[in-house]
């Protein structure tokens, strides 16, 4: 095949498919291509309907299942010794989440910026960065359980649960993802600003702190916050890392830690409806979690974009 | 966070003749600890790298001395009597994924090209938040749904399946088992999931077709549907051979909605609809009771799996990367 050339190939024959001007293009001919086309676009839309069919499901069963188990008391109490006792609550799994969701989000995103800022601004296209880049995307690609197991061995056997070690393994799912994001911002920003800075007399360090990065910072958020969401309804890498606890621990160093997104899978393997009825509204609590998160970077990014563009 | 360039010369920096000016002297030092802080924040990329494969190669370490290439080739994974063989969950990762591929794939690239080609204008943004709120939502509520909703309701479509298959050579033995947690559970879910980054990196593809070529293949009187097939597919197939691969590593190393729903039986078959086992999920399940060379071989499923995806996501990295420079070209 010849990639960009000449739209059709000429390995493709069938009729329908090649406007031929010296075949008379009949009646029959072109209906044809009519309906082949209208036969595509209906398998196109029923591509988008084959995928909101998931997506509709689920809301509606967490929705449905959730929302009779959330109250205040599921909000706040402990979680219950037994698992298949009825009731609430899952109060320290949402602290938990927000501790070592925060906690990693605080580790994350200077760093994500700060090595953003050094291939974007330093490194452009030297050897260092572009390996840097490149790696920083394969990291993005490393499953999440790999992190906890990397956690697990670096720290846990050191230093015992605790929700830093959780908040570590998420804080390096989140680094990738917000060098990412900002490195695509950062490069947005025109280079008059940078000139203007430069040529005004201010040093390299301080154009960036005082002119790239408030140009930026609205991309920068709204990337920031889309990693914090991912990161907040990750499971995996806290499975051995944060342990399980039934209160609430506010101390991210010490003592085992709970979050709810492990708690939805302990839960969500018993057989017991008490213990499915917590794991559903563990799953709306955080899903409305993740949500907030999503649609406030949105309206970041669509409110404060304006000066870039 | 970083303090601004102080405008004080600290007394050891000495003015170098040849500074271009009174500020630039004066904030050298502050400079330079700034360029170095990020440089040293890149460079943590890389040691994170290297330490997951130094740290967890180094845990793992008895399980594949005990074992050595057995890890990789033998189908026995019984903790009870020692021995620790992987192939079977390397097999189920592989089946699952594939499974998750061919679902997935064609369903990505319709979403894409609606989104791109299309879409009219009002049903764009809606589908676009569609395929971000299948993004945002958690595998583990993926899980949920599957094991508790969507599990016990395929199952009784796996055996109606299952019937009208019975017999028939090959068919009838891939679809074949009712079980409600199973490799195609599993896999169907892990499509879903999929789906949106699939999506958006063959929407960024076909972004870069050239808009005179689809013009000119519409001008030529063209149905949408030949201009795709003649115009957009041909110009994108590198990318989207890099954004299938990508899905791939993305399904490989899926852990928890995998867990919950595949069944958790360590056997190599070609049933479809029949409990099964993956690497992530392994790890998942067995490594909160695991100890000794128990926990040293599940470190040793991350080790090979890390090493999986790592492959996986260069290759795709490198697919899409020479497409760019050919598209970047293409475009004179």
């Amino acid at each position: 095949m010849t990639p960009g050339g000449p739209g059709v190939s000429p390995g493709s024959t069938a009729p329908d498919t090649v406007f031929d001007p010296r075949t008379p293009d009949d009646g029959r001919h072109l209906s044809r291509r009519r309906l082949v086309n209208t036969a595509f676009t209906g398998l196109v839309f029923a591509s988008v309907v084959v995928a909101a069919i998931p997506l509709i499901a689920i809301m509606f069963y967490v929705l449905k299942k959730g929302g009779g188990v959330i109250s205040v008391d599921f909000l706040t109490k402990d979680i219950p010794i037994l698992t298949r006792s009825v009731g609430p609550g899952m109060g320290p799994a949402i602290v938990g989440t927000l501790l070592i969701t925060g906690t990693a989000t605080l580790m994350a995103v200077p760093l994500g910026i700060l090595a953003a800022v050094y291939l974007n601004e330093y490194g452009k296209k030297n050897r260092l960065a572009t390996v840097i880049r490149t790696m920083s995307d394969v990291m993005t690609g490393v499953p999440s359980i790999v992190m906890g197991l990397f956690i697990y061995t670096v720290w846990v056997l050191r230093f015992g649960l605790s929700g830093f070690a959780g908040a570590l393994a998420l804080a390096c799912l989140m680094l990738p993802i917000v060098i990412r994001s900002t490195e695509e911002i950062l490069r947005l920003v025109p280079d008059g600003l940078r000139e203007a800075s430069l040529a005004l007399g201010a040093s390299r360090a301080r154009t960036i702190m005082t002119v790239v990065l408030p140009a930026a910072i609205s991309g920068i958020t709204s990337g920031a916050l889309l990693a914090v969401a991912r990161a907040a309804g990750e499971t995996a890498p806290l499975l051995f890392t944060i342990g399980a606890a039934r209160k609430v621990n506010q101390h991210v160093f010490s003592g085992a830690n709970t979050a709810l997104s492990t708690q939805i899978f302990r839960n969500a393997q018993q057989s017991f409806a008490g213990a499915q009825d917590r794991a559903w509204g563990a799953a709306l609590t955080l899903i409305v979690l993740v949500v907030l998160l999503t649609v406030m970077a949105r309206v970041v990014t669509k409110r404060f974009a304006v000066p870039l563009r | 966070m970083i303090a601004p360039p102080s405008t004080t010369r600290p007394p050891e920096v000495v003015p170098v003749p040849g500074a271009k000016g009174p500020l630039q002297g004066g904030s050298r030092l502050a400079d330079r600890t700034f360029r170095g802080l990020c440089l040293a924040s890149g460079l943590l990329v890389l040691v994170v790298l290297g330490l997951i494969l130094v740290s967890t190669s180094n845990e793992a370490m008895p399980a594949f001395r005990q074992e050595g290439l057995r890890f990789l080739t033998s189908s026995t994974w019984d903790p009870a009597g020692g021995h620790f063989g992987a192939l079977a969950f390397i097999y189920g990762t592989l089946v699952v994924s594939a499974v998750a591929l061919v679902i997935a794939v064609p369903v990505s690239i319709g979403l894409a090209l609606f989104i791109s080609e299309l879409a009219p204008a009002r049903l764009r943004t809606p589908v676009v938040y569609l395929i971000d709120l299948l993004a945002a939502i958690p595998s583990v509520v993926y899980g949920l749904w599957g094991i508790l909703v969507f599990g016990p309701e395929i199952a009784k479509l796996y055996e109606r399946a299952s019937s009208a298959f019975d017999g028939i050579p090959l068919l009838g033995t891939v679809v074949h088992g009712s079980s409600q947690k199973s490799f195609m559970t599993a896999g169907i879910i892990l499509a879903v999931m999929i789906t949106p980054i699939v999506t958006s990196i063959s929407r960024e593809v076909f972004n870069t077709v050239p808009r005179d070529q689809k013009e000119a293949a519409l001008g030529l009187g063209a149905t949408r549907f030949e201009m795709i097939r003649g115009a957009v597919l041909p110009y994108s197939r590198t990318g989207l051979v890099g954004a299938v691969m990508l899905g791939l590593g993305r399904a490989m190393g899926e852990t928890i909605a995998v867990a919950l729903v595949i069944g958790s039986a360590p056997a190599i078959r070609a049933q479809l609809f029949e409990p099964g086992d993956a690497m992530a999920a392994v790890v998942a399940n067995q490594f909160g009771e695991a100890t000794g060379t128990h926990r040293a071989a599940l470190i040793g499923l991350g080790v090979v799996l890390f090493l999986m995806t790592v492959i996986v996501n260069l290759v795709a990295r490198r697919v899409t990367s020479r497409a760019d420079r050919r598209l970047a070209g293409g475009k004179r």
